[in-house]
């Protein structure tokens, strides 16, 4: 399977089974589109006829380029099949080791976010705060049950993890006391509305966390419009220098500023933009997770000027970049060299089965999207997930066990999505939310294009500055 | 300039051989995670 596209002036071709990437001129880009279902001798006269004003376009040449196609077959870099369902099979009966927590440390919050999809942090339930001897439970849970895993991941999260502080940094030292005598590597991560961050939190977390998520929406006027305290006031002018601070204090190394946009701001480009000129170089903008009649949710409407974001922004990063004033945006950061391999792209995120959501209480549940959901906890940190058959249920859950993902060009790079979302949009953890796949396509074309790009000399085509 | 130039890339099927040991962060984009075994092999 091959799938093809044009952006700012580069006409890209992805071999999907390979992963091969290829950027062809115009004619190379319309023999490849017709390769494969047209008689040698009608393509060759198709192409003589719509290039018959171009003198490079002869029968040797495009002769020449076949024989290019033909090699590139042979070498499994176009046209490759797929022969990789048995695989997935294959992994779905290994065994399951947990590698990564999310510690809700904190059902709580400081903030009072009108989208959050965590109910402003309490998960649909009653406040609550993670006390040390379960958080120590949990990572005991991990470790023993991470196998020969050495790498290990706790996220801190909630509500607002700040808000029980304490309570992390002593679950730091607890799984830094245990790495030695375990051979294990804990990385730490923390998200947070940066509300609290002070100087003590900012040493602390620039010295043992190893990246760190800062929620932020963009300009002043967006961002104030849904990230409300309790009282109704804005958040911004209280943040945002906090988080210039951290970053600066971090080396502007292993963090990202974290926003979401809404139906309010499905022209989310000038809000990003914004945390760029703040001097924020890594950035993420999401789009929100709500139900579909929420105020906030995007429409159809908003479909096409989403798209056009993604589009803007490929073309102002590239810019930005030749400029020597680039930015990342975390879902354009293909690593198409070092990048995951195939047995990562058929598992995707991992959720109920080697990552694992921890409640106040000690409870298990898939990830953090699913905590809350009654039908959807596995478990506690004392008994382990005693849920099995739903485990099964999200081991079995590749690229390859949703029917609507057999013919999608981009399923090696989203793995079959995120199993919340499909839940929430489709009533299964095996269905799709079909609006988060199509704009999943159009950041990928977005992010190989860029990198495409970034490879090659600048090209006249390429856009103005937004 | 040649009509076609292959960018290089990693081999799917050959990350089929030298991928799997698991070591790689959690991810919440699939396809950016830098692989945590090419990463230690290069350092």
């Amino acid at each position: 399977m091959i799938h093809q596209f044009k952006l700012h002036g580069y006409s890209v071709v992805l071999d999907v089974f390979s992963g091969s990437v290829h950027l062809v001129d115009d004619l190379a880009y319309d023999v490849i589109a017709l390769y494969e279902t047209t008689d040698r001798a009608e393509l060759t006269r198709r192409m003589l006829e719509k290039y018959r004003d171009d003198p490079d376009v002869t029968v040797s040449s495009l002769e020449e380029l076949y024989a290019d196609i033909e090699s590139l077959r042979a070498q499994k870099k176009l046209f490759t099949e797929d022969t990789y369902e048995n695989v997935a099979v294959d992994w779905k009966a290994r065994k399951t080791e947990v590698k990564a927590l999310c510690l809700h440390v904190a059902h709580t919050c400081n903030l009072n976010c009108s989208y959050c999809f965590a109910s402003q942090g309490r998960y649909h339930g009653p406040r609550a705060l993670m006390s040390y001897e379960t958080g120590k439970q949990a990572l005991d849970f991990l470790i023993a049950h991470s196998g020969k895993r050495r790498n290990l991941e706790v996220d801190f999260f909630g509500g607002e993890p700040l808000l029980n502080w304490d309570v992390c940094k002593r679950l730091v030292a607890y799984a830094r006391s245990r790495e030695e005598e375990t051979g294990k590597r804990f990385r730490f991560t923390l998200t947070t509305n940066g509300v609290l961050l002070d100087d003590e939190v900012t040493e602390f977390a620039n010295r043992e966390m190893h990246n760190v998520v800062l929620s932020l929406d963009g300009r002043k006027e967006t961002h104030d419009a849904l990230r409300k305290t309790p009282s109704g006031e804005g958040s911004y002018d209280c943040i945002v220098p906090k988080f210039q601070r951290f970053v600066e204090k971090r080396g502007g190394r292993n963090y990202y500023v974290r926003g979401t946009f809404t139906h309010r701001n499905a022209a989310f480009l000038p809000d990003l933009l914004h945390m760029a000129d703040l001097g924020f170089a890594e950035l993420s903008m999401e789009p929100v997770v709500c139900a579909p009649g929420d105020p906030a949710a995007l429409t159809e409407e908003d479909f096409p000027v989403v798209c056009e974001q993604y589009e803007q922004l490929a073309a102002e990063m590239l810019r930005r970049e030749r400029a020597g004033k680039g930015f990342r945006f975390y879902h354009y950061n293909l690593d198409l060299t070092g990048g995951p391999c195939l047995y990562k792209r058929l598992a995707g995120c991992g959720s109920g089965t080697e990552y694992l959501a921890v409640t106040p209480t000690g409870e298990l549940y898939p990830c953090h999207q699913f905590v809350g959901e009654p039908a959807y906890r596995m478990g506690d940190v004392w008994q382990g997930v005693t849920n099995t058959a739903l485990r099964d249920e999200f081991k079995g859950c590749s690229v390859y066990a949703r029917a609507e993902c057999k013919d999608c060009w981009a399923k090696l790079y989203c793995s079959g999505g995120c199993a919340a979302n499909a839940m929430h949009a489709s009533g299964s953890i095996r269905g799709v939310y079909e609006y988060g796949c199509r704009l999943f396509r159009k950041r990928i074309e977005c992010a190989l294009m860029l990198q495409v790009a970034l490879r090659e000399p600048q090209k006249t085509e390429e856009k103005e500055p937004v | 300039m040649k009509r076609i130039q292959t960018i290089e890339t990693r081999d799917l099927q050959q990350s089929l051989k030298d991928g799997g040991c698991g070591e790689c962060q959690t991810s919440c984009g699939v396809a950016n995670q830098p692989c945590e075994h090419a990463k230690e092999q290069k350092d």
